[in-house]
């Protein structure tokens, strides 16, 4: 734990335009759920139909 | 000093043919690029028959550890016998391993890096169209930018630095494990699942990365079986006095561009830290194979890794420890060596990702593959009401991978872009100014008649009557616009080119 800790110690503060930009209030969690929406209606649409043969069929060779 | 650290990336496609059964990868990956190459945009002028490249320089085999290489390590084979082109943009597009493979020109910050990677999204994305017209109606090649098929069979996306020779190869494993198993924390492109034998769906829903894996060894010279976090390959391709060339064969194909400047640029400024002097706390991690397992599968980035002298730190403990080390360096030797610019963007944003890694990894869901994944595929549970076993996760999984615009979920999930298409579209035929690059991509353009075969440190030229003449390339850093931009521009023929150059 002793070392953690003096990892720790030796790290960089964040900067304050690094904690500014977390999003706290409910207003810019409610815009980012809206916008999950609307991408999960596009994954919807463009997803590949029967999954389950559309994955299985995905095998490659090995490579490097 | 350290080095300029000149860097590319080399990434092998995952490939399908949809609408029939019958198809084989080799064939299928040698018609993509044939098609790319015949076509105006990939293919010189009206030249049907695209340059080749020149084998004479490779030696994957050549260990960097010299004797001490096990007698059983296989050296890869070269493959002559495929498709194998360089165009104009400096890069080489070709098969390799029943996979396509584009390695970017030698770039000098990871910005570029940037650029030149998204420049090879769009190459691929031309060859598929492409090919559409050579297949039958009803077929359709179909590529992934990702690194395992999830059965077991993976393929890689390699970096590769430019390092000073004097470096002792041993100071280079230690730097390099511990940064690439703590690394993975931003790189990783995500992954449903485990690949490895026993581990169930329970243990590891998703993980961080697809090639963790993959990784059986601490070091060594394979590149296809029991991979070894670093890789002894040396081959240089540049003066072999003077320079190694690692290469890196640990990282995931990135989608998003933030992921593809964090690899690149932190590892260079690692290694030019190393070469000056500067990596002061190399806290090397005991057994490094687990550790780079256990780092993947860490969804909740805590577990504290044993470090070889003594006490534990987590991956990301050791990477603010990288970092802070990194800041100090680049105060004192100056971040020239990666970049003055690409520089002072990396640090800023390395410090941004690990506080946000800290505080709430999902905000940084438009930054880091792994956690625009993740979001994805929480979202859809949440929606269908399902959990990790639902085959349509791992569809979802794969076709974030997928490079056609109209499939690619990637390119759904609001990443950042660094660099914009029209400058992306540019370098797709257009070299980067100042690495070699330049002079080989130039040398395409404008003397492709006259060009027998060119690699990464040679061009070949036919000059009529007089025999073949080599024009060697030894030095990464010369043959930019400012070194032969003149030249060039004034030499109407190959002789005008040669004389001037005094080859």
């Amino acid at each position: 734990m002793a070392e953690r800790e003096q990892v720790r110690r030796n790290a960089p503060k964040p900067t304050e335009e690094v904690a500014e930009e977390a999003p706290a209030s409910s207003e810019s969690g409610e815009a980012l759920k809206a916008e999950l929406d609307d991408l999960l209606d596009e994954i919807d649409d463009v997803l590949e139909t029967n999954a389950e043969d559309f994955v299985k069929s995905y095998i490659q060779k090995g490579g490097q | 000093m350290a080095v300029p650290k000149i860097v590319g990336i080399e990434t092998e496609f995952g490939i399908m043919v949809r609408g029939t059964a019958d198809w084989n990868p080799v064939s299928a990956s040698s018609l993509l690029i044939n098609a790319y190459v015949g076509t105006d945009v990939g293919g010189l002028d009206d030249r049907t028959t695209p340059v080749a490249w020149d084998f004479i320089d490779e030696m994957p085999g050549a260990d960097a550890r010299d004797l001490m290489a096990p007698e059983f390590a296989l050296p890869p084979e070269v493959e002559t016998h495929l498709v194998n082109a360089v165009l104009t943009n400096g890069a080489r597009y070709y098969v390799d391993h029943a996979h396509p493979e584009l390695s970017t020109p030698e770039c000098r910050d990871a910005l570029s890096v940037v650029l030149f990677d998204r420049a090879a999204e769009l190459i691929l994305i031309d060859s598929m169209v492409a090919a559409a017209d050579a297949l039958p109606d009803g077929q359709e090649i179909v590529i992934y930018k990702d690194n395992t098929d999830r059965k077991g069979n993976a393929y890689g996306c390699h970096e590769n630095y430019l390092l000073d020779r004097n470096l002792p190869f041993g100071q280079i494993i230690n730097a390099a494990t511990t940064h690439f198993v703590t690394r993975q924390i931003y790189t990783g492109s995500g992954k449903v699942g485990s690949e490895l034998p026993g581990v169930g769906r329970k243990e590891v829903p998703y993980q961080l990365t697809q090639r963790a894996e993959h990784f059986e060894e601490e070091v060594g010279l394979e590149t296809t079986l029991k991979r070894p976090i670093v890789n002894t390959r040396d081959e240089p391709h540049a003066d072999s006095q003077k320079y190694r060339r690692l290469h890196v064969i640990v990282g995931d194909a990135n989608m998003a561009q933030v992921s593809t400047l964090m690899k690149v640029g932190t590892s260079a400024i690692v290694f030019a830290m190393l070469e000056d002097g500067a990596y002061e706390r190399p806290m090397p991690i005991e057994s490094p194979v687990e550790a780079m397992h256990a780092v993947s599968h860490d969804l909740g980035l805590s577990k504290p890794l044993d470090l070889i002298d003594g006490g534990t730190a987590t991956a990301i403990e050791i990477q603010w420890d990288l970092l802070a080390q990194a800041q100090a360096w680049a105060d004192r030797f100056g971040l020239e060596a990666v970049g003055e610019e690409c520089g002072k963007q990396v640090l800023e944003r390395w410090e941004r990702t690990l506080a946000g890694l800290e505080a709430d990894p999902d905000s940084l869901a438009g930054s880091i593959d792994w956690v625009a994944k993740k979001r994805l595929l929480e979202g859809f549970m949440d929606r269908h009401d399902c959990d990790w076993d639902d085959p349509r996760l791992r569809a979802l999984d794969l076709q974030y991978h997928d490079l056609r615009p109209a499939k690619s979920l990637a390119a759904r999930a609001g990443l950042e872009a660094l660099v914009d298409d029209d400058e992306a579209a540019v370098a797709v035929t257009e070299p980067p100014p100042d690495t070699r690059a330049y002079f080989r991509g130039r040398c395409l353009q404008k003397y492709a008649d006259s060009i027998v075969a060119a690699n990464w440190d040679s061009i070949v030229f036919d000059v009529g009557d007089d025999p073949l003449r080599r024009v060697p390339m030894l030095e990464p850093g010369r043959g930019t616009v400012d070194h032969v931009g003149t030249i060039l521009d004034e030499s109407d023929t190959v002789t005008d080119l040669l004389d001037r150059l005094g080859a």
